[in-house]
């Protein structure tokens, strides 16, 4: 089956900066990646990259074996990191413009999952807690039947059991022909979702492999070998 | 049921030794259906594909059986189930065999513990 995301050599600098430098690497249907790496190591620029908002200056991403387009845009489902809802929407005319801009877009899943929440549909964003709003917004991420779904920081700055909700979210909603990049710092609640790991460093991969055997190479949780990789001194 | 896993070890092993401890235990009754691999995910909170490895597992072992439209069933091999507790006893008990003896308490010693610990325990039935 051919790969949902392909990079081959993937680059983009700026000046003399390599925000993404030559990056190769693949991920194949039915995964659940990490991507995980310190602030300023190219995450948030693969992610636009893949997600056509920035155009590589070297090499090439490839979803579903298209470059970044309208057609791959059908496909991928993007998260961001910052919110991006009008506050003065509410759920009921968000999901309507979803359901008008993506023909992937399931409703009645929508509502279902809203339903179990205490957020009234009609509430406007600009009413919702932090937690409601991210729980919103994934909602409306996860109720697209998408090839790829790219969630920038899904679970940051909410409470634990907000977390659990929204990891729980993401694994009822495993699809094997599907896949979802979940770029986060959050790595000890996140690991045991994950299939597999890529730890970015300076704009290059330096480890890609699946949990369970960074875990079991190491003796350690991929959190713990994280703050070994890119640990800092103090001194 | 909380699965409590400890992150430092591979994921799909200790879903597997909890899911045989389910088995032994009767949680899951020879023959009986198991829960759907995305419940049992959901559940555990991990990753579908982590836990289809470890009932995959299961079944290699002949713990499992895949009836394929059907699902997954505990096998009814009541004397594998038994062999299997035992096994599991085994292990706990030579962990605890090493630890007291790091501590410097030997085996007659643990025994005679064992004993007066469990009639301790048994007292307050007796009144």
């Amino acid at each position: 089956m051919e790969a949902i995301l392909q990079c081959n050599n993937l680059g983009k600098n700026y000046g003399s900066l390599h925000a993404v430098d030559g990056i190769s690497f693949q991920v194949a249907p039915g995964r659940i990646i990490g991507l995980l790496g310190p602030n300023g190591s190219g995450k948030t620029t693969l992610i636009k990259m893949i997600n056509g908002l920035l155009r590589p200056t070297s090499g090439e991403v490839l979803i579903d074996g298209k470059r970044p387009g309208v057609e791959t845009k059908k496909i991928i489902s993007y998260l961001p990191d910052c919110g991006y809802l009008d506050s003065d929407m509410n759920f009921k005319s968000s999901v309507a413009l979803f359901k008008d801009f993506y023909a992937d877009f399931d409703d009645k899943k929508a509502y279902d999952m809203l339903s179990r929440l205490n957020v009234d549909p009609a509430a406007r964003f600009k009413t919702l807690s932090k937690g409601n709003k991210e729980k919103v917004q994934l909602i409306l991420t996860m109720s697209r039947q998408s090839k790829l779904y790219v969630l920038d920081e899904p679970i940051a700055g909410v409470d634990p059991a907000t977390r659990d909700y929204i990891l729980q979210t993401i694994i009822a909603n495993y699809n094997p022909q599907a896949s979802v990049i979940i770029s986060t710092h959050l790595i000890a609640d996140v690991e045991k979702v994950l299939d597999d790991v890529v730890f970015l460093k300076n704009g290059q991969i330096v480890l890609y492999n699946s949990a369970d055997e960074v875990r079991s190479k190491n003796g350690k949780s991929v959190d713990e070998v994280f703050r070994e990789v890119f640990a800092c001194s103090a001194n | 049921m909380a699965w409590s896993l400890n992150g430092s070890k591979p994921i799909y092993l200790q879903l597997v030794e909890e899911i045989r401890r389910r088995v032994i235990t009767g949680d899951y009754l020879p023959g009986s259906h198991v829960p759907s691999v995305r419940d049992l995910a959901g559940e555990a909170a991990v990753n579908p594909n982590t836990m289809q490895r470890a009932l995959t597992e299961l079944e290699r072992e002949g713990l499992l059986e895949n009836q394929r439209t059907n699902g997954r069933t505990v096998t009814e091999d009541t004397e594998m189930i038994a062999q299997q507790k035992r096994n599991m006893a085994e292990t706990e008990i030579r962990e605890c065999l090493e630890r007291m003896q790091k501590l410097g308490i030997s085996a007659e010693e643990m025994i005679s513990m064992i004993q007066k610990i469990e009639q301790s325990e048994q007292k307050p039935n007796e009144q």
